[in-house]
């Protein structure tokens, strides 16, 4: 089962640059974990304290995780994440 | 390093600094992708409607990511105000920064220099921020 993720300019380092990696898991939280395996130090980027950092979005089939579940979102073959970062601040 | 942007955008985010004060307003300019040049202004909702902090609607961002995908364009500038404090990047500002392509570009409207305006910009990477000459053409 493969999940389409599309990897925002300032996560690309990890990629090898490139914009859209294909991901394997159930949960969003077991795609970021496998994300992590195929990319090191990508998951870090996207978690802290076991939750989705709080300046990072990320969405299933274009819909927003934080109502969808966040970390627990379910995912099956053929599912689209997309990562940005949050356009925010003081 | 340099921002080169028209006095029609300058005005304009000017312009919705001081209509949305006393929130911080922002925005983007978008530009042909691999251009830097800031061709295509698009104001955004500060969804936290807020005069110390400003985020894009998390449904605005994705629409936004994908329009820019679609017309084969880049985020040249993101904009926002400061209503009390200068023009320069906070803490949060650095600390949010996403985009290190793009430039930063913030404006004051704050009283004590009023009716005077203050509009810089600066790179932010890895937390790292850098101003930079802004050139206003036309």
């Amino acid at each position: 089962m493969s999940i389409e993720v599309r990897i925002p300019t300032i996560l690309r380092p990890f990629t090898k640059d490139q914009k859209i990696v294909s991901a394997t898991g159930s949960t969003l939280a077991e795609a970021i974990a496998n994300l992590d395996e195929q990319y090191p130090g990508i998951g870090e980027r996207l978690l802290e304290n076991g939750a989705l950092r709080r300046f990072i979005n990320v969405y299933v089939n274009d819909e927003d995780v934080r109502f969808s579940g966040a970390l627990l979102t379910a995912l099956k073959s053929g599912d689209s994440i997309t990562i940005l970062p949050a356009v925010a601040g003081g | 390093m340099s921002l080169e942007i028209s006095r029609e955008f300058v005005d304009a985010i000017l312009a919705q600094s001081r209509a949305e004060y006393p929130e911080e307003c922002c925005g983007v300019i978008l530009g042909p992708i691999g251009s830097g040049k800031p061709v295509r202004m698009k104001p955004m909702i500060n969804s936290a409607h807020s005069p110390t902090f400003y985020e894009f609607d998390p449904k605005d961002l994705l629409a936004l990511y994908r329009e820019v995908d679609e017309m084969d364009e880049e985020i040249v500038v993101i904009y926002h105000s400061h209503t009390d404090t200068e023009a320069h990047p906070s803490r949060t500002d650095i600390a949010y920064a996403g985009e290190p392509g793009a430039h930063y570009v913030l404006v004051s409207t704050r009283e004590e220099i009023a009716p005077q305006t203050e509009f810089r910009s600066f790179r932010i990477v890895n937390g790292v921020v850098t101003e930079e000459i802004v050139v206003i053409a036309g």
